[in-house]
């Protein structure tokens, strides 16, 4: 199951960090989406990977830890605010600028100009 | 009973005035949000003094909904925590004052997101849980993007699209390292995860160092350190000056991140972990004031200039910190206020300078003469003159102690050439800019548009702060000399933390 595991969130990074390099913001909004169910996933990992306990205390003889979960939730509600966010963000951007390059030549000349 | 709660009043001020600020005032709206900002920033001031002053004795730990550490979440209120408070709450409210006359109508909720900014910068101050601190870098940063694209445009768009990514990927890479660090020492707790970490061996140990260096990278981005300062230049150059001014206290939350993890998790007493960012520190930093001085030298734009002048300040603070002891952590204090308050200070000069200007803005070119072309010219040549670091002012003060913390053969002969050189660079960069727009002025009617005094005040009140240190140098070192001390002693904070647990709710 480990191994499984690792493989899984291992080839979403590996996904994500690709995406991310691209130069349009589309598929970069997709790659931090990808990342953070990857990071979510791992972030789940970090009690030890355990089936069929409860997260309490004193019920059974084992448990499993509840603070991973706790932590997810977290990052779960904080990773969809901003993958909203980065999404009207990239849409606003690519209106206003007409293209979704993410490093426009033309654009980059003007720097230095308000 | 405010006593006791004093610690997380900071925090509830501005969260409930932005809080406030979001429902609808009806006509007038503006008039009534801006109250209640200043209000507020006025009482957060107040009470920063007051845990400034409790703090001085002992360190303050307050257990949120009394969850005892190291279980519950705790907020820690050391010399360096409130320090830092103290000097977001004398930022804030000037640039606060400034912003109310008319910056902040350019878009919408500038006042709520102003608040929310504060609320997370403070919070990330005073919390003693790394996954706290991850939430309120969230919280900061939430706001940081929307008031950097404050009042719109496509230069600002783009650049806030950039930090957005990147501190996405900047708080991807926080979480898994906090992971890392959770999965290995089963804490979340700061001063209980030094403990842990210390008393690790073998394969868990490089764990955690590998742990400890992702921490690093975030931390390093959020400073704006070497390898990724990229964003950093263009971000600060395009968003308006109030945010600008702001955004002076952002990279240093990234450097008191670094200063509290470095000194007391992976500290000298970390066993295998410890001094686990020293070197990288070291020649990072050095670089980045190479980069910063010769970023400085080739800006074309005043508000550039004064974004790599962040830069060369963030570098020469990280290489001074890696130096490591108590001598050169006070210096490196004593320099983080004096750059803070001086860099916000020159934003905001150079916002009222644009303005006054016109169509030439804040590009270094010939223009026209500014309708308060001698004040602001003053008011110039004070500002820079700090930020350079010629005496009197507080900027030689601090780098003269920074020189002073260099110990060694080797310390000497690459930091004091690399920071003389950057000063050298600076006064250049800085003349030109100055004679070119206060002096090769075009003949002819000075332009008409002209600046409430406050908005003078505001600026005036940030660059007394800098002199007032320069006044008070000998109080303020013992000052950071003490604060220093406890940081390298984290003893202290640990067992304030791990013992009482705390007062209760």
């Amino acid at each position: 199951m480990e191994t499984l595991y690792s493989i899984t969130v291992g080839t979403l990074t590996a996904c994500s960090v690709f995406l991310i390099l691209r130069g349009r913001s589309f598929p970069i909004v997709i790659g931090l989406t990808m990342l953070s169910y990857a990071v979510n996933l791992f972030l789940f990992s970090t009690g030890r990977l355990v089936i069929d306990q409860l997260p309490i205390v004193g019920v059974s003889e084992t448990s499993t830890d509840p603070l991973p979960q706790a932590l997810v939730l977290t990052a779960i509600v904080i990773g969809f605010a901003m993958t909203a966010y980065s999404i009207i963000l990239a849409v606003r951007v690519r209106g206003e600028i007409g293209s979704d390059e993410v490093n426009d030549y033309n654009f980059a000349e003007q720097e230095g100009q308000r | 009973m405010f006593a006791k709660h004093l610690i997380i009043l900071p925090l509830l001020v501005p969260m409930l005035a932005a809080l406030l600020q979001l429902l609808p005032w009806g006509e007038r709206a503006q008039q009534h949000r801006r109250t209640i900002g200043i209000v507020a920033a006025t009482l957060n001031l107040g009470l920063a003094l007051w845990l400034f002053a409790v703090a001085q004795d002992e360190i303050i730990v307050y257990a949120l909904g009394s969850w005892q550490a190291p279980f519950g979440i705790v907020l820690v209120a050391d010399k360096l925590a409130t320090l830092m408070v103290l000097l977001t709450a004398v930022l804030a409210l000037p640039v606060l004052v400034f912003a109310c006359h008319g910056e902040d109508s350019l878009g919408s909720h500038f006042q709520a997101l102003y608040q929310f900014q504060i609320l997370g910068i403070m919070g990330a101050f005073l919390t003693g849980d790394l996954f706290n601190l991850f939430v309120f870098f969230e919280v900061l940063l939430i706001s940081s993007y929307a008031l950097l694209m404050h009042g719109g445009g496509k230069t600002k768009l783009r650049a806030t699209l950039h930090y957005v990514v990147l501190n996405l990927t900047g708080s991807a890479i926080f979480l898994i390292s906090l992971g890392v660090l959770y999965g290995i020492t089963g804490t979340l707790n700061m001063a209980d995860m030094a403990g842990k970490v210390a008393a690790l061996t073998g394969d868990e140990a490089v764990i955690a160092r590998a742990g400890g260096l992702l921490l690093f990278i975030v931390f390093a981005l959020k400073a704006a350190l070497l390898p990724l300062y990229f964003w950093l230049p263009q971000a600060y150059a395009s968003t308006t000056g109030t945010v600008a001014a702001l955004f002076a206290i952002m990279t240093k939350v990234g450097i008191y991140a670094i200063i509290r993890v470095y000194t007391m998790i992976f500290g000298p007493d970390a066993g295998v972990a410890a001094q686990l960012g020293q070197d990288w520190l070291w020649w990072l930093g050095l670089a980045t004031i190479l980069m910063g001085a010769l970023g400085i030298l080739g800006s074309r734009d005043l508000r550039l200039v004064i974004a790599y002048l962040v830069l060369v300040s963030v570098g020469t603070m990280l290489t001074t910190l890696s130096m490591g002891h108590s001598d050169a952590i006070s210096a490196l204090l004593f320099y983080l206020v004096h750059s803070t308050l001086v860099t916000a200070a020159l934003f905001l000069l150079a916002d009222l300078i644009a303005e006054q200007r016109g169509k030439t803005a804040s590009r270094i070119v010939k223009g026209r003469r500014m309708a308060q072309h001698n004040l602001l010219a003053a008011m110039f040549f004070v500002a820079a003159l700090t930020v350079i670091g010629i005496p009197p002012l507080s900027g030689f003060v601090s780098k003269l102690f920074i020189l002073e913390a260099a110990r060694t053969g080797a310390q000497v002969a690459f930091l004091w050439p690399l920071i003389l050189g950057a000063t050298f660079l600076m006064m250049i960069a800085l003349s030109r800019a100055g004679s070119r727009m206060f002096w090769h002025t075009l003949d002819g009617k000075a332009n008409d548009v002209s600046h409430p005094r406050w908005q003078h005040g505001s600026t005036v009140a940030l660059l007394v702060g800098a002199v007032a240190l320069t006044v008070f140098a000998n109080d303020v070192s013992a000052y950071m000399e003490a604060t220093a001390t406890q940081l390298t002693t984290p003893t202290e904070y640990i067992s304030a933390v791990l013992g009482n647990g705390g007062t209760d709710e």
